[in-house]
């Protein structure tokens, strides 16, 4: 079965006022129905880029070099501004953004903001005027009511700063639902948010992907979160995936000598508080070969020859290093 | 400092307004040596009065004779030394208060900001006018009378700033390491909210210019024969339509001189908001 | 007790805003700490852990001093050091420093990271301007930075470097206690990694106490001797770290460390029995704060205020229905 989303060999460089920053260089990932993929990065790896090229909002200066998106059988790459707008943005790709607060506008009301996106972007069914709204009302205050937002009848008449920050993420999961997405795009959504809070957001995704079929893409940089809602994982370093695949099994018996390193400094796991030695290389200057080879436990003097092959792990995840392939 | 003066070059307007201000500068601290003719601040040479533009005279002569173009030349220094001493003195007198009222409130700080209100309420023009009846019409009345209403816009900027900055982390980390309200005040918060202040300030110098030249031109300001541009356009008014070039180019060097302080005022907020109010 | 303690809050309350008086709206103030008692052993590393709005922040600030406390009794080294403004309070607790959350929001971004570190040794006194600059640029080495660096601005660094910066800048005034607020929050796991690892070595180093405030509490389980878990102003349990973790026996503690995401392979899909979202301090029900969300909460909870009663050494609870039986039953169902 093909997968829902499948992204390949993404290069994407951005102008910056240093000069040329290659932030995403042979990127890949693959989403399959109805399955929640963690993607998981330091600062600096990409991963923001990489959810801003699926969108399709890349900042002015970005360019994708080479690569192909392909979503439900169509590569996003090729699809127009207007095109991305009408057909793509909402209706078929949903995003939950990482702060609520910043995503909603304080001066109207969160019905307003929330019809606004349905009228744009819900699937046309036939009604219209007034009787197409009633039918968007509707809509919601079922949604919010499977959120467990209290109220939901009066919520959309109410301002965004009325609510506390775990309900206004439910809203934002609400918004992103409204018109039936097949893929949820998450950009750390519950960072903000108390654990408690926390953990009733992630019980509740879980459960949306089953209810409504859809896949979820959740990026975030916590293990933990990973670990207890992510299905599969896919690791990112310096602008490439490192490590792909089930998320047990990495969590696990990590491949990737980067993989390796940073779950070796979580807490839960560490023996001794290390880090891992050296810096991320920056995107201005990528090192030739193996980006990680620099900070490396197991490099050898092939790995900053040339770009290491794909291999597979024990596991089964696809791991680039050497000592796979 | 050097990413932000490579920012402000990209931005044409306002190097086009650096540009203007600096020229002026110049045309105000050269003034004497530049024009063709620096006997005409005074003098008068009724033989050649009303010629229009020509190679000896590049902006005519006015109603006395004078070489127009050497009048504006040296017309600069006293647009500019009025507008620095007023801008200056409001400064002197609004940023303290600002700093004052911002830093803890209470009765004093209100009190402040209440006379700020009132004074802001009071046209500049209105007060000018009055000043000028009180005393005698006179640059000095003119320059007081500005100060005087000029004052609050930069309490305003600073109180907001001060109050911004007072529960800022960065002082409440100083107030951790013990330092003391006058060390928080002049070497920490002072400095912070310079930034906003400077722009305005630029574009008070521009503002204050055409003030003043609206009072030269009531006669509340300069006297004759001072090649004051204002006074120049009023003097100008009863040999219009005919000698255009009498205050056209007065007029011209005011809307200019103006344009170039607000383009400069506008690149620098530009530069400074975004610098500022950028998160991490 | 064996040692005595370096820090003792005795019934610590703390109340918050209210403003009155004619031109301003009269807002009620807000009991952000209540009747807080606490001891702070010498050497140890304490945190206080607990969600938005609990008053843990406000509880480290009234400890630093810069929050000025509206009833109980604060000693220092057995001394009393209460009731102060806070420049004052500031002056008597001098051994007492704070790392702030935002460590970049907490620097002057007009003055380079080397001058802002001295001006603290200026306040304090260090008049010679070279003895200063020597300071400095031993304490940015023993930081893990380039001395150098102190040339820099600010917004030249990243998080974790500045982290450093404000750790820097508060050993050099030779604290004995430090109030680390969230010290792991923003950070990547690797640098998060040093950061603590740092901390840990400094502590050797200048002989510190530390008090964490977190929620992290993959951070806590590793780091702390003790903890102390807040809810709405009042500690609900406290003990050392590993009994608490073992066996957390008020149900708001149950709560939370069930609902925090650990590298375990455990599955989101058990539902962590509370409801509703953590609750704000404005408007607080008599009896034990968490009586409208406990699972377990019967009649006597929603009248009487529960106060901590130890259950085992060292470990203490705020529960009515705390009980031995309980601490057995849940150690039994985590074995299984």
């Amino acid at each position: 079965m093909m997968p829902l989303l499948s992204v390949r060999g993404l290069k994407v460089s951005i102008r910056t006022d240093e000069g040329i920053a290659q932030v995403l260089d042979d990127v890949g990932l693959e989403l399959e129905r109805g399955r929640i993929l963690g993607v998981v990065g330091e600062s600096g790896c990409g991963k923001s880029t990489l959810i801003r090229a699926i969108m399709g909002i890349l900042p002015k200066g970005a360019r994708v070099e080479k690569g192909e998106i392909w979503f439900e059988g169509e590569n996003l790459l090729v699809f127009s501004e207007d095109e991305l707008n009408r057909d793509v943005r909402s209706s078929r790709v949903g995003f939950i953004p990482q702060d609520p607060l910043l995503a909603l506008n304080p001066v109207f009301k969160v019905g307003s903001q929330l019809l606004e996106v349905m009228r744009w972007h819900a699937p046309d069914d036939g009604s219209r005027g007034g009787e197409r709204r009633k039918r968007h009302v509707g809509r919601l205050v079922g949604l919010l009511r499977r959120m467990q937002v209290p109220d939901p009848e009066t919520a959309l008449e109410r301002y965004p700063h009325q609510f506390s920050g775990g309900q206004r993420q439910r809203l934002l999961i609400a918004a992103a639902l409204a018109c039936a997405p097949r893929l949820v795009i998450a950009d750390e959504p519950t960072t903000a948010l108390d654990v408690t809070t926390q953990h009733q957001i992630l019980l509740l995704l879980r459960e949306l992907v089953g209810e409504f079929g859809i896949s979820l893409l959740f990026v975030t940089h916590d293990f933990g979160v990973v670990a207890e809602l992510c299905d599969d994982l896919c690791v990112i370093y310096a602008g490439q995936t490192v490590e792909a695949g089930a998320v047990l099994p990495i969590l696990d018996a990590p491949a990737h000598p980067y993989t390796r390193a940073l779950l070796a400094c979580h807490p839960d796991r560490a023996t001794s508080f290390t880090g891992i030695p050296g810096s991320v290389p920056s995107p201005l200057k990528p090192p030739p070969g193996c980006r990680f080879a620099p900070r490396c436990a197991d490099v050898r003097a092939v790995c900053s020859a040339g770009q290491p092959p794909q291999g597979r792990s024990a596991t089964g995840a696809e791991v680039r290093c050497v000592q796979y392939a | 400092m050097k990413p932000i003066l490579r920012k402000l070059t990209r931005d044409l307007p306002a190097m086009l307004g650096l540009g203007i201000v600096l020229v002026v500068l110049l045309i105000a601290i050269l003034g004497p040596l530049l024009a063709p003719y620096p006997g005409d601040a005074a003098a008068s040479h009724l033989a050649r009065r009303l010629k229009p533009p020509s190679a000896d005279f590049f902006f005519g002569t006015d109603n006395l004779g004078r070489d127009i173009f050497s009048r504006v030349i040296l017309g600069a220094r006293g647009a500019l030394a009025i507008a620095l001493t007023v801008v200056s003195v409001a400064m002197l007198i609004g940023v303290p208060l600002g700093l004052i009222a911002g830093f803890r409130s209470g009765w004093l700080s209100e009190t402040i900001m209440r006379v700020t209100d009132v004074v802001l309420a009071i046209p500049q023009l209105v007060l000018a006018l009055a000043l000028a009846q009180l005393m005698s019409p006179s640059l000095e009345s003119a320059m007081l009378a500005l100060s005087l209403t000029y004052w609050p816009f930069f309490t305003r900027i600073v109180y907001a700033e001060t109050r911004r900055l007072s529960s800022s982390l960065f002082v409440d980390a100083l107030r951790g390491v013990g330092a003391g309200p006058g060390r928080i005040v002049f070497l920490h918060i002072l400095p912070n909210a310079l930034s906003p202040v400077i722009v305005r300030a630029t574009i008070g110098l521009g503002f204050t210019i055409l003030v003043a030249a609206v009072l030269g031109f009531l006669g509340m300001g300069a006297t004759p024969p001072a090649p004051d541009w204002g006074l120049t356009i009023a003097e100008s008014r009863t040999y219009l339509p005919r000698a255009w070039w009498y205050a056209t180019f007065p007029g011209l060097a005011i809307l200019i001189t103006v344009m170039g302080f607000n383009l400069l005022g506008d690149g620098l907020r530009d530069l400074v908001d975004p610098r500022i109010r950028r998160s991490r | 007790m064996n040692a005595p303690a370096i820090l003792r809050l005795h019934e610590v309350s703390v109340q918050l805003g209210g403003s009155k008086g004619f031109l301003r709206k009269t807002v009620p103030p807000v009991q952000a700490v209540r009747k807080v008692s606490l001891e702070l052993q010498e050497g140890e590393i304490l945190s206080l852990v607990g969600e938005s709005g609990c008053g843990k922040t406000t509880l480290g600030r009234t400890i630093l001093g810069l929050q000025r406390e509206s009833a109980g009794e604060i000693l220092l080294d057995g001394r009393p050091v209460g009731g102060l403004s806070p420049e004052a309070a500031r002056r008597a607790r001098k051994v007492i420093q704070y790392v702030h959350q935002d460590a970049g929001a907490a620097l002057d971004p007009w003055w380079s990271i080397g001058r802002t570190l001295e001006e603290g040794l200026k306040i304090h006194g260090v008049g010679d301007l070279d003895e200063r600059r020597e300071r400095v640029a031993a304490m940015l080495s023993a930081v893990g930075l380039e001395p150098a660096w102190g040339r820099r601005y600010p917004h030249e660094f990243s998080g974790g470097q500045l982290r450093r910066v404000a750790l820097a800048r508060i050993l050099l005034l030779q604290p004995r206690i430090v109030v680390l607020d969230e010290p792991t929050s923003g950070l990547d796991m690797s640098v998060q990694a040093t950061v603590l690892n740092l901390l840990l070595d400094l502590r050797e180093r200048f002989s510190l106490t530390y008090l964490f405030i977190s929620h992290d509490l993959s951070v806590v389980e590793r780091l702390s001797d003790r903890v102390a878990i807040m809810y709405l102003g009042r500690i609900v349990e406290t003990g050392p770290a590993k009994a608490v973790f073992a066996a957390p026996t008020h149900p708001y503690t149950r709560t939370l460390l069930a609902a925090a995401p650990r590298l375990r392979g455990r599955r989101v899909t058990e539902h962590v029995a509370v409801r509703g979202d953590p609750p704000s301090a404005t408007s607080v029900a008599p009896g034990c704060a968490f009586a409208d969300r406990c699972p377990i909460a019967e009649a006597a909870c929603s009248t009487e205020v529960p106060q901590l009663a130890s259950i085992t050494a060292g470990h203490e609870v705020a529960c009515l229905r705390a009980s031995v039986e309980q601490t057995a039953s849940f150690r039994a169902r985590r074995r299984a």
